[in-house]
C-alpha cells in the first residue's frame, strides 16, 4: 500500500494541523513531569519568569482571545507554520543535492 | 521536560549550552551526509509533527501530565543526526514563540531532549535491531522499547545538571528518584505514540523510514 509522496506529505501535515489546531484544546493542564517533581521536592521556588512571558503567544494561547478553543488552536497553527518554515528551510539547506538533476 | 530559567545556575547552563552547540554542529555535519532529496522533507515534517504532538499533554498520575519528546520517533524515521536537529528546531520555536522552556536553560533542554534522548534511543535501537528478526513488526517493538528508555534517559540528564548546578539544596537522590519514576510513566505514553506513528509510516511508505533496511523487503517474501 505505497502512497505517493504528495499524498504522504499532505496527510502528515493535515494530521499535525488537526492535532495542534484542534486536539490541543483537550490536552491535560496538569503540571508536566519536571514541574511536578519540582513542586514535590521543593525546588519549584527557584524557577524564574520567562523572558518572553508577556509575549502574545506565551503558553500556547493568543493573548486577549477569550475563547480558549480558538486561542490554543490558533497558537497551535502558528506553531505548526513556524516549525514547518524553519525546519523545512534548514533541512532543504543541508541535504545533499542529487547529482546534476535540475529541479 | 522543558526547563525554566532559574532551576540551574547560569555557569552550568552556559557550560551545557556550549556542549549542546558542539553537538548540534556535529549533527549538521552528519545530517548533511545522511539527508537526501527524499528524506529532507520527511525530516521537516517530523519536526512539525513533533511540535504538534508535544502540545498534547496526557495525564500520567494524580496531578501530573506528560507529553511526547519525539526523540526516538524522529531517530527511527530520519536518523539520529536529523532527529537531533528536528528536536532543536522544536525547542527553539517553543522557547522563543511560546515561552515554553527558559532561554538561559535552552542549552540544558537541548542537551537532554535533542542529544541524550536521541542518542541513547539510537544505541538501544541499533542493539535491538541486531537481536530482533528483521520484520516490520519487530521494528515497531524496537521503536517502542527505544522510546520507553529515551524519556527516563532525558530525565537523568536533568538530574546530572541539577547535581552540578542547582540553585536549590534538596538532595540529588530525591530528585533522581522522583524524576526517573515519573518519567518511566511518561515513557510508556512516548512509546505508544512513537510505535503507532512508525507503524503508520511503515505501512504507507516504508522506503522513507531510516530504521528500516530497504533490502529487508525482499527477505520478507521468502520467510
Amino acid at each position: 500500500m505505497k502512497i505517493s509522496n504528495r499524498k504522504f506529505y499532505a496527510s502528515a501535515l493535515l494530521v499535525s494541523v488537526l492535532l495542534a489546531g484542534g486536539a490541543s484544546f483537550y490536552a491535560s493542564s496538569s503540571p508536566d513531569g519536571l514541574e511536578k517533581v519540582a513542586e514535590d521536592v521543593g525546588f519549584i521556588e527557584t524557577a524564574k519568569d520567562h523572558t518572553f512571558g508577556d509575549f502574545t503567544l506565551s503558553d500556547y494561547g493568543i493573548a486577549g482571545l477569550e475563547n480558549a478553543r480558538l486561542s490554543v488552536g490558533f497558537a497551535g497553527l502558528i506553531g505548526v507554520v513556524a516549525t514547518a518554515l524553519v525546519a523545512m528551510g534548514l533541512f532543504m539547506l543541508i541535504r545533499k543535492k542529487a547529482p546534476s538533476k535540475n529541479q | 521536560m522543558h526547563i525554566p530559567d532559574g532551576f540551574i545556575d547560569l555557569r552550568t547552563s552556559a557550560a551545557f549550552a556550549a556542549v549542546s552547540t558542539v553537538a548540534v554542529a556535529g549533527a549538521v555535519k552528519g545530517a548533511r551526509k545522511q539527508l537526501s532529496e527524499q528524506s529532507a522533507p520527511l525530516a521537516g515534517l517530523t519536526a512539525v509533527f513533533i511540535f504538534a504532538v508535544q502540545m498534547l499533554n496526557f495525564p500520567v498520575a494524580a496531578g501530573t501530565s506528560g507529553h511526547l519528546i519525539g526523540a526516538a520517533l524522529a531517530m527511527v524515521l530520519v536518523g539520529p543526526y536529523a532527529a537531533t536537529l528536528a528536536l532543536v528546531v522544536v525547542l527553539i520555536i517553543q522557547a522563543f514563540l511560546f515561552a515554553d522552556g527558559g532561554l538561559t536553560a535552552l542549552g540544558l533542554s537541548i542537551f537532554n531532549m535533542a542529544v541524550i534522548s536521541v542518542w541513547v534511543s539510537f544505541a538501544v535501537f541499533m542493539l535491538l535491531k541486531k537481536i530482533f528478526p528483521k520484520t516490520k513488526s519487530w521494528l515497531v517493538v524496537a521503536t517502542f522499547i527505544s522510546a520507553l528508555i529515551s524519556v527516563p534517559a532525558a530525565a537523568v540528564g536533568f538530574v546530572i545538571q541539577y547535581a552540578i548546578g542547582a540553585n536549590a539544596t534538596f538532595s540529588v537522590g530525591a530528585v533522581l528518584n522522583a524524576m526517573v519514576g515519573t518519567h518511566i510513566l511518561i515513557g510508556i505514553g512516548e512509546a505508544i505514540i512513537s510505535a503507532l506513528t512508525v507503524s503508520a509510516v511503515l505501512a504507507s511508505r516504508s522506503d522513507l523510514v531510516f530504521g528500516w533496511d530497504k533490502k529487508n523487503t525482499t527477505l520478507e517474501i521468502r520467510s
